[in-house]
Formats: structure tokens, C-alpha cells, sequence
């Protein structure tokens, strides 16, 4: 801090401290143990309150004394007095770092074993998936719950659909970058609402929840004009744009006709954060390993 | 008889009403959220409803509402007695009862409706703040002006006590709330980042510290010697704990910021503080012990008094714990933990509420010209049913507190967390159950407070007391 700031606050610490020693100085002075009507201070409220003027306790004034004498100890010590960076040299920034440090030299090696090991062989590997399983009990169950199941907008982690991939590097690339799934609305592309409402029709009729009739015609045609860059022609999405297969029956958001209209209307934003600066390569791999387990029970 | 020979006890009636009303809506609000906690549906789906919205009225009504009200009807008693005058400018006493009200209304109408500044214990919005700010101008023109016609020379210490809470509660409230305002409903605080968080609890820790602890010291040092009929203990204690705990306070802030962005300096300075405000702190409660003691019998037949003692051993507690917990270690433990809601429902409810309950059962007989409150026996149920409370209350967030911080901290053998969060929050369910019930029971005593103070003044008109000369 600025010059001026450190000497207002120092003077301020010294200056609050030499005050707090100054009265109980002044206290510790010991009269004798009041008992009788004469000690009474001579002041009188309210038609019978009064003072005595006992001396403090003395286990009083020393926890006081004591707790000021701890407070400087402790201030020469610590940063605390302006810029004065204290005796023993501590700082949180530097604690962080040493407990960082401290944890990496101890557990990274179990991590860097892990590792090195082959994906597949990895994702049967008891131990790696208990490690496994407790960094995704930290980071991942308040999205994906605790039992991976997902939630509506959050994919379901157990089933073998893979809205980004299942190989190795699709799986890490997704825990450590995140992943940006963008639909945009097409409303207005499709035109009026009976579009929408074939169009909602259609997609269902993809995985079998209703039937294909001859009405779905023009549907399907605007299915092959605008959807089909990303769901490909016939349905089945493409992992590389993190765009759902409409084929199978599983839903990201709802197989409702009032769901599937509202995904087509105004669109979906579907966000994972990124993990890899929490997490790093050694632990993102074991967590995907884990991850791609769930899937393989 | 001649007006200006009676104490003005009509402000002080009303006020201390008032206690009892904001009392059983504030910790009634608690209870709710409480229940939320355990049954979340219990909002209904309905926005103001939300746990979210109801906290801060539920803290607003009890520190302000409750508390609040209590310290106005105490202070103005307190100084027409102890400086043998009546209230200066009664205009704005009245002003101060019915602005008071009126802010606290407005709180109730817009926490749940969602408007805030999102500042804990500081949520109202500018134009309540503004309210807030020319009412208390008002009570400290009402209180230090009866102080300057007082008819004795020396000061009594509870209106030492009573003085540092006014002054120290404008300048906490007003540097704290300084905010452009945008709308009617909506402002933004001049300060940004690490500031508005070290600004914010250098408001919030004094707010604990002035309107909680200093202002409710006043209180204690009135009624504590005057319930039990002794001296007090000592003038020096009282003298040295008054200039080291409105000294030290100022500084105890920081410890809200332990390990966060605020510099190591601040934090640091903000504990050692915290850890020399200890023995200020037990200055108070000593002196009201020890003028306590040599009336111990007195415990046998006055119901009152067990609120005052206990109220004082709580505050002993609390000023213990409070030193304990702002010390790095730990507070790297307590912080963000139930502890801390344990710790300061020890504080207000053992402290503050009993101190006030306590006070106002003293108080209310002589405001309505009796003897003593309709029933003593119910007092005494009361103090049972608030002393139950308050042990089930704390015990239960202080295990539910350490369990949390240390399943939050616990790690396995390959450096992973041993628990998740959810975890933990299964872990102290149990915890959240007994805290519940605990706040239920003290709800409860509010309920036959209620009663007896009915039973107390419904049928009795008061008459002016006159003003006793100086011995």
C-alpha cells in the first residue's frame, strides 16, 4: 500500500493498542473489596441506583494483559502493522502454494500411475475408479447427480449414449474444455405454426414415439433442409457438434409434444464448464475413464 | 399534574408492545425457514415464499424489528429515569416510534417481494435506508438531548452504553449504504469488490458489536442492578470495559474475511483485535454477575432475574466463542459452517432475546402502574421454555457445524475429498431437525410472553409517573 496508508494504519494499530494498555494499567490499580454502604461511589440514579468501585479481577486483568501481549507478539510475527510484512515471512498466497505443492508431491505420482495406463484397462481398474468416483462425487453430482442419471438439460452418464463422443479423447476433451451445445430457434424458419407442429410430429415419428403418416411429407423435406446439417439426413446426429441422435428414445430435454415445440421455437443452450484447470490431464483422465465406466455396467 | 413533571412513558409503551409483536413475527419467520430447510416444498412454489427471501426478513425483523424496538423503549426509559427529566422533543420521540414502525412495515412488504441490495443485514433499499437514516438522527436529537437537560451531573453507564450504540449505528448505517440509486426500488453500492466486502463487515461486525452488544450492555447495566436491587459492582470495570470494547470493536470486521481476497494485513489485524476484545467483552458480563451475586436468593422467587443471568452467561459464551472463532485456524474450520448460525443464535437468543424478554417483563408493571407482570409463574414457564430453546438451538448447529467442517476438509489416501457435498448436508439433517424444534420451543415462551403481557396491560390504564427528584 501507498506510504500514506501504511503509516495511517500502523499509527492506527499502535496507537489502539497503547490505548487498550493504558486502561487496563489504569484498572489494575487495586482498591480494597467494597462491602459496605461508605464505599459506594456516591452517585445516585433513579432513587437507588448505585456504584461500587470494586477492583477488577485479577484473573481478568491478566487475560487482558495476556491477550494484548499475544496481540503484538502475534503482530510481529504476521503481516498485519502497514506494510510490515511480519517475522515469519507468512502470507495466504504463500500457504496456498505450499499446501498445493505439498499435495501434488504426495498424490500426483498415484495420478501419474494411473495415467499411464490404457484407457480401457483404466476404466475396469477398482482403485482408479474409487479415485474416480470421489472426484466426480466432487465436481459432477451437482449437475449430473449423484447417481449419473443427469436431470432434465444434463445428460444421463449410465445409459451409451454419448451426445459428445465415447472414445478416450472425446470423453477428456469434454471434461476439460466443457462443451458449448447451441440450437438455434427455428420458428421463424419453418414458417407457421402447423410447420412446427408437423415438424414436432416428425422428429417423434424419428425414434418411433408416433407413427409416420403421408401429413409429414413437408416436414420431412424441412427436416432435410434445415435440421440435417447438424442431425444429419436421417436423424442420427453427430458427435462432433455435440448434436443428439433423434433416433434413439433418449431426451435431453423431454419427449413431450409441448417440450419438443419449445426446443424447436426458441432453441437450446446446453453448457458443461471447463475442468481442466481444476482437475488437470492426470485426474481428467482417470475421471473420464470413470465416467465411460458408468456406461459399461 | 404538570406535564413537564412526568417521565413521557407513552413512547416507552408503545415500544415495548411493539418488542412482543416484532418478537413473535421475527422468530416466527425463523421458525419457517428453519422448517424450510428440512421440508424445502414448504415454500409452495411461491416466489416470496422462498427461503431466499424470507432469511432476510427474518433477520431484519428479529436485530431490527424486535431488538430494535426494545433498545428505543429502553433507552428512552432508561434516560428519563437515570437524568430525572422528561424526553426532550417528544415530536420526535413519536416520530421515531411511528417511523420506526413504518420502516419495519416496509421491510415485510419488499424482502419478500425480492427488492434488495443484497447486503446481509443491510438489504433494505435507498429510499427505507434514507428512512432509516433521518429516524435515527431523530432518536439520537430525542436521546443526547434529554441527556443535556439532565438534572444530575454524572451520567449513569448505561447511557454511555446506549450513547456509543446511537452514534455508531448512524455511521455504520449511512457509509455502508451509500448507493446511487437507479429506480425507486433499485441502487447500486459505490463500492465495489474486496471494499464492499470489508466495507460490509466493518458494518456487519459492529452492527453485532453497537446495536447487539453495546446497546443491550445499556440495558443489562439498568435493569440487572435494578431487578436485583444491588450496587453495581463497579464503577472502574465499567469504566474500562465501556472505552476498550467501543475501542476495540471497530476493528474485529476482517475476521468475516478470513482467506479471501481481502490483503493478509487486514485479515490479520481484523483477529488480533478480535482475540484483545475478549476481556472488554467479559468486562460487562462480570460486572453484571457480580452484581448479580449477594442476591442469589433472589433466583429462588424472581423468574426475572434467571432471564438476566443467563442472558449474561450466554453473553459470556458468545464473547468467548467469537474470539475462538475469528483466530485463522479456526475460522478455517467454523467458516461457512452451521457453527457460525450457532454461534449467533447463542448470541441473540441467548443474549439479546433473554436480556430483552427479561428487561421488558421488569418494565411492563411499572409503564402500567402494578405491582408485577399478571403471572409470575408464566414467566418462569417462559424462561424454561427460552433456556430449553436456546440449548437445543446452539448445540445443535455447533455439532452440526464442526461435522461439516470437518467432512468438508476430510480427504482419502489418493488426495481426494472423502465426502461430497451432499454428503454433508445428509449428515446434519438430523441437526436441522433438533434446531427446529429447539426454535420451536423458544417461539413457543414468545407465545406465553404474549399472553402474560395481555393479561398485563388489557385491563389497566396507565397513569403518568412523576418525574423523581435528584438524590
Amino acid at each position: 500500500m501507498p506510504a500514506f496508508w501504511h503509516w495511517f494504519v500502523a499509527a492506527g494499530t499502535i496507537v489502539f493498542i497503547i490505548w487498550c494498555v493504558w486502561l487496563v494499567s489504569w484498572s489494575a490499580k487495586q482498591g480494597p473489596q467494597n462491602v459496605a454502604d461508605e464505599d459506594l461511589v456516591g452517585h445516585k440514579w433513579d432513587g437507588d441506583l448505585e456504584e461500587w468501585n470494586n477492583p477488577a479481577p485479577k484473573w481478568w486483568l491478566y487475560l487482558y494483559f495476556i491477550t494484548i501481549a499475544w496481540g503484538v507478539g502475534f503482530l510481529i510475527a504476521y503481516p498485519g502493522v502497514g506494510n510490515f510484512e511480519g517475522m515469519l515471512g507468512w502470507s495466504q498466497e504463500d500457504q496456498y502454494e505450499a499446501e498445493m505443492q505439498a499435495a501434488a508431491e504426495r498424490y500426483e505420482p498415484i495420478y501419474e500411475t494411473f495415467a499411464a495406463m490404457d484407457f480401457g484397462e483404466l476404466a475396469m481398474h477398482p482403485d482408479a475408479n474409487k479415485l474416480g468416483a470421489s472426484l466426480y462425487a466432487s465436481y459432477c453430482t451437482t449437475c449430473h447427480g449423484s447417481d449419473a442419471r443427469g436431470a432434465t438439460g444434463y445428460p444421463n452418464l449410465t445409459d451409451s449414449d454419448w451426445q459428445w463422443g465415447s472414445s478416450e479423447a472425446q470423453i477428456v476433451t469434454t471434461i476439460t474444455n466443457g462443451r458449448n451445445a447451441v440450437m438455434t430457434p427455428w420458428a421463424q424458419v419453418l414458417g407457421s405454426d402447423e410447420a412446427v407442429d408437423n415438424m414436432v410430429r416428425y422428429v417423434q415419428s424419428l425414434s418411433g414415439i408416433v407413427e409416420a403418416d403421408d401429413g409429414l411429407a413437408g416436414a420431412e423435406t424441412q427436416f432435410k433442409t434445415f435440421c440435417a446439417a447438424c442431425h444429419m439426413p436421417t436423424g442420427t446426429g453427430n458427435p462432433m457438434l455435440g448434436a443428439p441422435n433423434l433416433t434413439d428414445d433418449v431426451w435431453l430435454y423431454g419427449s413431450s409434444d409441448e417440450v419438443i415445440r419449445e426446443t424447436i421455437e426458441k432453441g437450446r443452450n446446453g453448457m458443461m464448464p471447463a475442468h481442466g484447470e481444476l482437475l488437470g490431464d492426470n485426474r481428467s483422465k482417470i475421471l473420464a475413464a470413470y465416467v465411460y465406466s458408468l456406461s459399461q455396467q | 399534574m404538570d406535564k413537564s413533571a412526568s417521565y413521557n412513558d407513552t413512547v416507552v409503551r408503545q415500544f415495548t408492545i411493539m418488542v412482543v409483536v416484532w418478537g413473535i413475527v421475527g422468530m416466527l419467520v425463523g421458525v419457517i425457514i428453519a422448517a424450510q430447510l428440512i421440508w424445502p416444498q414448504l415454500n409452495f412454489d411461491l416466489p416470496f415464499l422462498t427461503y431466499s427471501r424470507l432469511r432476510p426478513l427474518h433477520t431484519n425483523a428479529v436485530i431490527f424489528a424486535f431488538g430494535g424496538s426494545a433498545l428505543f423503549a429502553t433507552a428512552y426509559y432508561v434516560v428519563q429515569r437515570t437524568c430525572h427529566v422528561r424526553l426532550a422533543f417528544e415530536k420526535l420521540a413519536a416520530f421515531t416510534f411511528w417511523g420506526w414502525q413504518l420502516i419495519i412495515v416496509l421491510a415485510a412488504i419488499t424482502l419478500p417481494l425480492g427488492i434488495t441490495q443484497s447486503k446481509e443485514y443491510a438489504e433494505l433499499e435507498w429510499p427505507i435506508d434514507l428512512l432509516i437514516a433521518v429516524v435515527w438522527v431523530a432518536f439520537a436529537l430525542v436521546f443526547f438531548g434529554t441527556i443535556a437537560k439532565r438534572r444530575v451531573k454524572h451520567i449513569y453507564v448505561a447511557n454511555w452504553f446506549y450513547g456509543a450504540f446511537i452514534i455508531t449505528i448512524a455511521v455504520l448505517h449511512i457509509f455502508n449504504n451509500l448507493a446511487v440509486p437507479v429506480t425507486l426500488t433499485k441502487s447500486y453500492i459505490i463500492y465495489t469488490g474486496v471494499v464492499d466486502a470489508m466495507m460490509q463487515w466493518w458494518y456487519g461486525h459492529n452492527a453485532v458489536g453497537f446495536f447487539l452488544t453495546a446497546g443491550f450492555l445499556g440495558m443489562m447495566y439498568y435493569f440487572v442492578p435494578k431487578q436485583a436491587g444491588r450496587p453495581v459492582y463497579s464503577y472502574r470495570l465499567s469504566v474500562v470495559h465501556f472505552w476498550s470494547l467501543i475501542a476495540v470493536y471497530m476493528w474485529a470486521g476482517p475476521h468475516h474475511l478470513h482467506y479471501t481476497s481481502l490483503p493478509n494485513w487486514a485479515q490479520t489485524l481484523g483477529m488480533v483485535f478480535s482475540v484483545i476484545l475478549l476481556a472488554p467483552s467479559w468486562g460487562g458480563m462480570i460486572n453484571g454477575i457480580m452484581t448479580l451475586s449477594g442476591a442469589w436468593h433472589k433466583l429462588r422467587s424472581d423468574p426475572i432475574l434467571k432471564f438476566m443471568i443467563v442472558a449474561l452467561s450466554f453473553y459470556g459464551m458468545s464473547t468467548f466463542e467469537g474470539p475462538m472463532m475469528s483466530i485463522r485456524t479456526v475460522n478455517a474450520l467454523s467458516h461457512y459452517t452451521n457453527w457460525t448460525i450457532g454461534h449467533v443464535h447463542s448470541g441473540a437468543l441467548g443474549w439479546v432475546a433473554m436480556m430483552t424478554i427479561g428487561s421488558v417483563y421488569s418494565l411492563l408493571p411499572r409503564l402500567y402502574n402494578r405491582e408485577s407482570m399478571y403471572s409470575i409463574k408464566l414467566i418462569d414457564v417462559h424462561f424454561w421454555t427460552s433456556t430449553i430453546g436456546v440449548v437445543l438451538y446452539a448445540v445443535s448447529m455447533w455439532i452440526a457445524g464442526v461435522t461439516e467442517g470437518l467432512m468438508w476438509r476430510a480427504v482419502n489416501d489418493d488426495g481426494t475429498l472423502t465426502y461430497s457435498f451432499v454428503e454433508s448436508l445428509k449428515a446434519v439433517e438430523p441437526y436441522h431437525g433438533l434446531r427446529l424444534l429447539g426454535g420451536l420451543v423458544f417461539f413457543t415462551g414468545m407465545l406465553i410472553m404474549a399472553y402474560n403481557v395481555w393479561k398485563t396491560v388489557s385491563d389497566k390504564k396507565p397513569v403518568p409517573v412523576a418525574v423523581l427528584d435528584p438524590a
